[in-house]
């Protein structure tokens, strides 16, 4: 466990980390403090910090302060989602084609190169256009969109493991090669994935958020920071905390993301730089 | 008169940053026309030292105490800037890996020709690389200068390397393993063009070496180096003849011999890592001649006689070498049905770059019981055909019969009977076993899966099979990273052993271990082989290895079986060129002195 966490001992580890957890608590705990429903109107429309609304009112005089307390969940939770989901997806492809000596591979690395080659918010856009906005969509469109990423980096590492002795010595006695996959080659993988994966999950947020922002993810009157920012936009000379506040929170909870990232790549002695990330 | 003194070496230390030192009290002396022999397994310091000769520590090291000498300048304690100037000029080096040591990107004549701008200013670079190149016996001509290294072989490599250090003439060169990486026919040559140079140049050499065999053929003295210090120094006839310290006698002792095989016997114990020696005597621990005060005190290098220094009290003690004649399981039944028999087998590597034939028509039997090995050069097969015996590789051709039923190409197809009775044991043993799993569950796994025992007959069978490699059986619960290399490759034979196997197939599996526990290792084969009446398929490039080993051997060249036969009558007898090539080339010790009293 301690070499897990010694990525936490490091300053940019230590740093992230606390930031990171703060952002992860807000989003998390913030409803239990919110004093006003977010839904609520609870003054005039746009108006600058009072006081039983520190952060002002939004444009339909609701309180931004419990706005955007609320409105980190779906963040999160979209975007945490979408990442596992492109974990399971892609890691399993990258295994599979890692280790197979045969058609496979290279029939599956295409197939993820051709998904790549779209534009990432262009797919998201013509999904979400084509099936209709939901967050069933959003969270599937997000995995489609960064498990061609993930299966990259788990094929390269697979590649790599698997002419080793352990892994040779496994085919000859005999072993189902999905016995091999999880119990020889997974657990020496595991630290690339682990500095890998805060980074998709930063890349997540960007997208679910760029999607809610353009109104086509999660609709009014529901509190998403992406969403508060959308529809407070031409507010943003009355009350400009309306849009600062959650701009600010995505802005930290990616920063802390990457930072946390970063510094397991570094004590884990991994390069996670220049393999297939966008 | 005697030559003059070039090298003086007085009261070394290097120390890590932490303060622990890595070499200490080293004090050597080399004379014009000298090579000394700078002898240790890993860790022991040598490179260290070799690197110190130029001034140099590694990063995170520093040259504490002591002087270093070249031709009456000193190399210690200066500026980097005035080191670099020495450094070519006054000593220079020859690194162990020619092929990583040289620009791939620098014409070999344009890498030589900066050694000389750099150092030698006044002459022409060309003209200068054209002359170190015909020095090295290598064309000093205008199309080989033009060469980059890739278009070289390995041989032709180090030839570069050893034109570049001597290009501008210094009075000496440290040479760190110049011949490791190369095959034996390669090696022989390049030790003749060190002993050339030396003799037409008056060059001065320290020759560092893991390899006693390579140093006994060039040196003039020897230094043997054990955790850090020079545990035994002197003339190299004298110390290869009559060690006077226990670490120098264990080592000779170790050390195969492919024309008068011999019973080895390896080093008991491991060595100790830097940061954790002993106040006392570092080899103690493994000493069989230790007494109370060897814990207590580091001994002194005293004289054993003229100009043989040696680090022990109880020298006086260490018992003459004695040959032993191997612990002969010596198989020979003819008539019985061959256990393994391969027959027209021919292997193919094919990637996108083309087609590689690596095994071709190779056809042989193995008896039960018996130890056939494969021998040959890098590239010449021997690998491919173990893991076509395993499994792991499907030949392009040709049948492989256990027991007179034909083999499945891949180890999948294969009954779970005949994957228990065939087992391989992989080269590195870094690599061999999975650094997530604990002993315990590595060598359980296929008493599990091909035996079909159950959890807790596994566990007995662990303990079982650590007792049967000669390790404790608290290992079980450890990881590989916390083993020495030698107890990996041990854990990976148990595992191979887990299976209760007819034939282990044992890919060049002592290669990456020091000489002492490659005997100890070795010398557990035979154990085994007596106990279990184990098949060996043994495949290596050391012909030492294969002669302490080996029932009957195959030699192999590209691919091809050039000359088969009995261990003892083929390494005596060549018959075919290559073997021959082979035999000549391979390094040996010279025969011990026979003393009065042994028979």
């Amino acid at each position: 466990m301690t070499e897990r966490l010694r990525f936490a001992r490091t300053r940019t580890g230590a740093v992230g980390l606390a930031l990171l957890l703060l952002v992860v608590g807000i989003a998390l705990f913030g409803p239990f403090f919110a004093p006003n429903a977010p839904d609520a109107p609870i003054g005039i429309p746009l108006t600058g910090p009072a006081g039983d609304a520190p952060l002002g009112t939004d444009f339909l005089g609701r309180d931004v302060l419990s706005r955007v307390l609320w409105g980190g969940r779906s963040v999160l939770g979209l975007a945490g989602l979408a990442t596992l989901l492109a974990y399971v997806g892609g890691a399993t492809v990258g295994l599979v084609a890692g280790h197979a000596r045969s058609l496979l591979d290279p029939v599956l690395m295409r197939g993820a190169d051709v998904l790549l080659s779209f534009p990432a918010l262009l797919f998201l856009l013509v999904l979400v256009t084509g099936v209709g906005a939901s967050k069933a969509t959003l969270v599937i469109g997000v995995a489609v969109v960064q498990a061609p990423l993930v299966a990259r980096i788990v094929r390269a590492a697979t590649l790599e493991q698997s002419v080793r002795g352990f892994v040779e010595a496994a085919v000859a006695r005999g072993e189902r090669a999905s016995a091999i996959l999880r119990r020889e080659i997974l657990p020496n993988i595991a630290a690339p994935i682990a500095a890998d994966a805060p980074l998709r999950f930063t890349y997540s947020i960007i997208l679910v958020a760029s999607v809610n922002f353009l109104g086509l993810g999660l609709q009014p009157p529901a509190a998403d920071w992406a969403l508060i920012i959308s529809e407070n936009r031409s507010g943003f000379v009355l009350n400009p905390w309306v849009i600062f506040v959650p701009a600010a929170l995505i802005a930290l909870l990616t920063i802390s993301a990457n930072l946390v990232g970063d510094s397991i790549a570094r004590t884990l002695g991994v390069s996670v730089g220049g393999r297939g990330r966008t | 008169m005697s030559p003059p003194l070039v090298v003086r070496v007085e009261g070394l230390r290097v120390e890590l940053g932490s303060g622990a030192p890595i070499v200490e009290e080293v004090s050597l002396e080399v004379h014009a026309g000298e090579v000394l022999g700078l002898v240790g397994e890993s860790g022991s310091g040598k490179t260290t030292v070799a690197l110190a000769l130029l001034g140099y520590a590694r990063p995170g090291c520093r040259i504490t105490a002591g002087a270093v000498q070249v031709d009456g300048e000193g190399l210690t304690g200066r500026g980097e800037a005035a080191l670099r100037s020495l450094r070519g000029r006054l000593v220079s080096y020859v690194p162990q890996d020619p092929g990583s040591a040289l620009n791939p990107s620098l014409r070999v004549g344009a890498a030589i020709g900066d050694m000389v701008r750099a150092h030698a200013p006044g002459r022409n670079p060309g003209e200068a690389a054209f002359e170190a190149l015909a020095r090295v016996h290598l064309p000093g001509d205008r199309a080989f200068a033009r060469r980059f290294p890739h278009q070289l072989s390995g041989g032709q490599q180090q030839r570069v390397t050893i034109a570049t250090a001597l290009v501008c003439e210094p009075p000496a060169v440290v040479m760190d393993e110049p011949t490791t990486g190369l095959d034996v026919v390669t090696q022989a040559h390049i030790l003749e063009e060190v002993d050339r140079l030396r003799a037409e140049s008056g060059l001065a050499v320290v020759y560092v070496s893991h390899d006693l065999a390579v140093v006994a053929s060039i040196a003039d003295r020897i230094a043997v180096m054990y955790a850090g210090r020079v545990v035994e120094e002197g003339p190299a006839a004298e110390i290869l003849a009559r060690p006077r310290h226990p670490y120098t006698r264990g080592l000779i002792a170790s050390i195969p011999d492919h024309v008068v095989p011999r019973r080895l016997h390896g080093i008991p114990g491991v060595a100790t890592g830097v940061g954790d020696r002993p106040r006392g005597c570092a080899f103690a621990t493994r000493c069989l001649q230790r007494v109370a005060r060897c814990d207590e005190e580091m001994p002194e290098l005293e004289p054993a006689s003229a100009g043989h220094l040696v680090r022990c009290f109880e020298w006086a003690r260490t018992p003459a070498l004695s040959l032993e004649e191997p612990v002969g399981t010596r198989h020979t039944s003819p008539g019985t049905e061959p256990l393994l028999a391969v027959e027209g087998l021919t292997a193919v590597h094919s990637s996108r770059a083309g087609t590689v034939v690596a095994a071709e028509d190779v056809s042989f039997a193995l008896a039960p019981g018996e130890c056939v090995a494969l021998v040959g050069e890098s590239g010449s097969g021997k690998t491919t055909i173990a893991r076509c015996v395993a499994g792991l590789h499907v030949p392009a051709a040709g049948r492989i019969f256990l027991d007179g039923k034909p083999l499945a190409p891949k180890a999948r197809a294969r009954t779970r009977e005949e994957r228990r009775r065939v087992q391989i044991v992989f080269q590195n043993p870094y690599d061999s076993l999975n650094p997530r799993h604990r002993v315990g569950d590595s060598i359980s796994r296929p008493a599990r899966i091909l035996r079909g025992l159950d959890r807790r007959e596994a566990e007995a069978e662990v303990a079982a099979l650590l007792g049967r490699v000669r390790l404790p059986a608290a290992l079980a619960t450890r990881f590989p990273g916390e083993l020495s290399v030698g107890e990996r490759q041990r854990v990976a034979i148990a595992r191979a052993l887990a299976a209760a196997p007819d034939l282990v197939v044992c890919d060049e599996i002592t290669s990456a271990l020091d000489v002492s526990v490659q005997a100890a290792v070795l010398e557990l084969l035979a154990e085994l082989r007596a106990e279990l009446g184990l098949s060996l398929l043994f495949i290596s490039h050391d012909l030492g290895v294969v002669a302490s080993v080996a029932d009957r051997v195959l030699v192999l060249e590209r691919g091809i079986v050039c000359e088969e036969g009995p261990v003892g009558e083929l390494l005596a007898a060549p018959a075919h060129e290559y073997t021959r090539r082979l035999v000549a080339a391979a390094p040996r010790l010279p025969e011990p002195v026979p003393t009065g009293g042994m028979s």
